[in-house]
């Protein structure tokens, strides 16, 4: 349901599919637009989080995409699209520990299972549409002024 | 404890001394990023073998006071460029993992 707040900042980053060498670049220019606006540093801290695990998916694991960051008065949310493959079971990737993750990435660290259990611990919102043969859509909303456990 | 006493007296290497005032909270080890960005703490120092450049962007995000290579595992020259760009401090020690964290709790929980 679209939000009625008026919006503070937007930016669009794209992402481009298995590019190592940049991942986290967005992460950390989010960091730096939520610094610069003066966020507290657990929402700072909580959306870093929640951006690198969804930048480094949509590298990971899609044919490319991009993140979108909508500041609003009350809430910051974080949109992660991507362009394919999308996923067939939404609940059987979000299990803590699962992961699809080749080899290669596993050897760098990644592919632990955790990426989605992190995205949704530090969410005070948080959902995963997918469409098979088409892509994923991730929105991850932190509440501002809102007490976070 | 400050980061510079801590860096000397256990004769780490300072690849990327972007700020060794810092104050140092704690220590964390651990090899998965995940894991890193769920549970090390701002001020920790972060303890991996992972030496590529992912590793920068998760050390800034998550604000940790440093990153220890252990075993001499040097990153390569872009990883420290990155550092220094990002501001994230980066050293390298000649001991094996397990010893380099015993020592650095045994400072920092005397």
């Amino acid at each position: 349901m679209p939000s009625r707040t008026p919006l503070v900042l937007r930016r669009i980053y794209p992402v481009a599919p298995r590019d190592l060498e940049q991942a986290g670049t967005v992460s950390t220019e989010v960091r730096r637009e939520l610094l610069a606006l003066g966020m507290s540093p657990d929402v700072v801290r909580r959306a870093s989080v929640i951006c690198f695990e969804g930048e480094m998916n949509i590298v990971l694991y899609s044919q490319g995409g991009r993140v979108i960051l909508l500041v609003k008065e009350d809430r910051v949310e974080l949109l992660f699209s991507d362009d394919g493959p999308g996923i067939a079971d939404i609940e059987l990737v979000s299990q803590p520990g699962y992961s699809t993750a080749p080899d290669w990435a596993r050897e760098l660290g990644f592919g632990a299972g955790l990426g989605i259990n992190n995205m949704e611990q530090n969410s005070d919102l948080f959902e995963i549409r997918s469409r098979v043969g088409e892509g994923t859509v991730v929105r991850a909303t932190i509440l501002l002024g809102v007490p976070f456990f | 404890m400050e980061l510079a006493k801590i860096v000397a007296d256990l004769g780490w290497e300072t690849l990327v001394g972007a700020d060794l005032t810092r104050d140092v909270r704690d220590g964390y080890c651990s090899d998965l990023l995940s894991d890193v960005l769920a549970h090390a703490q701002a001020g920790d120092l972060w303890i991996t073998h992972q030496r590529h450049l992912n590793v920068v962007a998760v050390g800034k995000l998550r604000d940790v006071a440093g990153i220890v290579f252990p075993r001499g595992l040097r990153p390569t020259p872009d990883v420290i460029a990155r550092a220094a760009q990002e501001r994230v401090n980066l050293f390298l020690s000649a001991d094996p993992a397990f010893v380099v964290a015993g020592k650095l709790y045994r400072m920092l929980h005397p």
